[in-house]
């Protein structure tokens, strides 16, 4: 529990300390590359017939997806508490590889945990971590997936405090992670709001994001949910099937529990043990939700569905092809989504849809899954 | 309060000895050894038990208690099944028995019927590994109800804000991590660590057990000297997953068992 104190309070007041603010959106700026674009989807908005569809391209972001925005504000709150050495789980490698990034760039010595089934799948992320000077340590327990690598990077920080910081991931784990990863991924809502004002002249009336521990979905969900005429929907993996085991679709089949610090909505049997989860995308293959989604669900602002495998595949070549944007599988979901109801909106109505990143990471395990030799 | 618990910290003291608690995790090798491997420990010298219900994410465990634990769930152990192991140790047993638990299983069980069904079966204590005091008033609540105390766990990193804290909802002893990080062997004691314990003692009101990484005999004869009693787990959980399920792992734990039973001595 100290070091969650000590994490609370340092954040406070780097939140509160102005040459903090400016330093990170300075790094945001002239770094990342923000403020990331929206782009009006015009090709695949025609192919649906229905509604338009910007995207927020978040796999503009330096390093290929949202996840920077977070790594790099938490490596520069590691920083300035003293500590050296930074940690980080992956699922999907995206995190790894922001965490890799921030760490380099800074001069923090960097440790990224990665279940090996994760390892196997986002090969090429591993090794530009490696390249980042990062060291990858497989986690060979469990699911060999996320919630591995972050039980894992927990009894690591818990055995290191006084020298390290736990950079996590999404808006998981316990208190203040949720919140200030949250905060630290509001850029995304901020910005698009008022892009999507400018370039639409009205608000959009759905936003749509992909669901693993609900980042990229928090931070553009944020500065949506006081709009209530804007739908907002978060989109979870539906695998390969319903039954528990085939899925991460936490709530469709989950129930509450508590894993990892959070009380949240968590795929468990009626023992308590937490289940396996599958998924095609490393990134949203995890048993729990972030807590601010379970209350966004309980409360009914925020809908959440599932998308299963095949769904996101279809979805990944159809922007890629109709886009010329290859999107990473985890954000396919999202747009998998939004390829079922856009043709059922108006045609005056738009989706806007977080892209929370690109899909190079995934083109050789695509490969595979087809049947395609590279 | 239970008094099996408090008996066995007086019966302890007055043989000039820390209690011995050893650790092992309920359902390893399987389900029908445990009650087995309690009784040999009791004949070691044991003064409580502290029983691992297994989890399937265990953060606040090393290797060894991790492996246990897939051992364990891997031949059907579920709370439910350990509160049955207890139940049928007490058949034969009065030994105190400490669950060390994760929170998820009990949540899932139902905090109330938990209680009541643990107290039934015979358990006089509950640690939840990751539950912290601010969050521990319910189960507090739920298990004085029955006669079960709630052990907390106080780290070196705690503040006296948060010792003072646990004052309030511990029982006979609060469970002191003899080092930041989590459970498995170690090759040194931290330094400064009777201190700590002195100081906790004070904060706290409460009988102090040290646990965490405690792995030789000759550790435990260092903290039995300031300490209210000892936790040794992941030596004799490694050797349990050495072993497997032999004839002679009841005869081998109890041995080793011994070699620290015996360390407890106060000089
Ligand atoms: C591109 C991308 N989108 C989404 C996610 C899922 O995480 P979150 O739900 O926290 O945004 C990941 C995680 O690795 C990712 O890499």
């Amino acid at each position: 529990m100290a070091p969650l104190e000590e994490l609370t309070q340092a954040w406070q007041e780097a939140r509160r300390d102005r040459a903090f603010r400016r330093e990170l959106a300075d790094l945001l700026e002239n770094y990342c590359g923000r403020p990331t674009p929206i782009s009006h989807a015009a090709r695949l908005t025609k192919h649906f017939g229905g509604a338009a569809v910007y995207l927020k391209r978040e796999d503009l972001c330096h390093t290929g997806a949202h996840k920077i925005n977070n790594a790099l504000a938490q490596c520069l709150l590691a920083r300035r508490m003293g500590k050296g050495r930074v940690i980080a789980e992956t699922g999907a490698g995206q995190h790894g590889v922001a965490v890799a990034t921030a760490a380099a760039l800074l001069g923090l010595r960097c440790r990224v945990y990665m279940g090996t089934e994760d390892e196997r799948r986002q090969a090429l992320n591993v090794y530009r971590m490696k390249l980042l000077g990062a060291e990858v340590v497989g986690v060979d327990a469990g699911s060999r997936t996320l919630k591995d690598a972050i039980n894992e990077s927990l009894r690591d920080w818990v055995t290191n405090v006084a020298s390290t910081h736990y950079v996590l991931g999404s808006v998981l784990g316990p208190h203040p992670y949720p919140a200030m990863v949250r905060e630290f991924q509001s850029v995304i809502g901020s910005e698009a709001l008022l892009q999507i004002r400018k370039q639409h002249r009205s608000l959009p009336r759905l936003v749509v994001a992909c669901v693993g521990g609900g980042s990229n979905a928090a931070g553009i969900f944020s500065a949506f949910v006081p709009y209530r005429q804007v739908e907002l929907v978060g989109v979870e993996a539906g695998g390969r099937g319903t039954r528990l085991g085939e899925h991460a679709a936490r709530f469709a089949g989950g129930a509450p529990g508590v894993l990892h610090g959070t009380r949240s909505y968590v795929l468990q049997d009626q023992d308590g043990l937490i289940v396996q989860t599958h998924s095609v995308s490393a990134g949203l293959d995890y048993p729990a939700v972030g807590p601010e989604h379970a209350w966004w669900h309980d409360s009914r602002r925020v809908s959440y569905v599932r998308v299963e495998d095949g769904e996101a595949l279809d979805a990944f070549h159809l922007l890629s092809e109709f886009e010329g944007i290859v999107p990473a599988l985890e954000t396919a979901h999202a747009l998998a989504y939004v390829a079922r109801v856009a043709p059922r909106m108006g045609s005056g109505e738009a989706i806007l849809v977080n892209l929370s990143g690109r899909g190079d990471k995934d083109v050789t395990e695509v490969a595979r899954l087809e049947g395609v030799a590279l | 309060m239970s008094g099996r618990i408090e008996r066995a910290f007086t019966r302890a003291r007055k043989a000039k000895r820390a209690a011995f608690i050893p650790y092992i995790t309920a359902g390893d090798p399987n389900p029908e050894r445990t009650v087995v491997l309690a009784r040999a420990l009791e004949r070691a010298g044991a003064d409580i038990l502290e029983l691992g219900v297994p989890f399937t994410d265990p953060i606040a465990d090393g290797p060894t208690n991790q492996r246990a634990a897939e051992r364990a769930l891997s031949r059907g152990t579920t709370l439910s099944g350990v509160l049955g192991l207890v139940r049928e140790l007490r058949y034969s047993s009065e030994l105190p028995v400490v669950l060390f638990t994760y929170f998820n299983p009990v949540h899932a069980y139902g905090m109330a019927r938990f209680a009541v069904d643990a107290a039934a079966a015979g358990v006089d204590g509950v640690l939840f590994t990751d539950v912290p005091v601010d969050e521990a008033a319910v189960a507090h609540e739920a298990l004085k109800r029955v006669g079960i105390e709630l052990v907390l766990l106080v780290a070196p990193t705690s503040t006296r804000a948060r010792v003072k804290a646990v004052r309030r909802l511990a029982g006979s002893f609060v469970y002191f991590i003899a080092r930041a990080g989590v459970t498995g062997p170690r090759t040194s004691l931290e330094e400064g660590l009777e201190d700590q314990v002195r100081l906790v003692r004070k904060l706290a009101k409460a009988r102090v057990v040290v646990g965490f990484g405690v792995s030789t005999p000759e550790q435990v004869t260092r903290i039995a000297q300031f300490a209210d009693g000892v936790v040794v787990g992941s030596a004799l959980v490694e050797r349990i997953g050495e072993l497997g399920d032999v004839p002679e792992l009841p005869g081998e734990v109890e041995a080793i068992a011994r070699s620290f039973a015996l360390a407890t001595r106060r000089k």
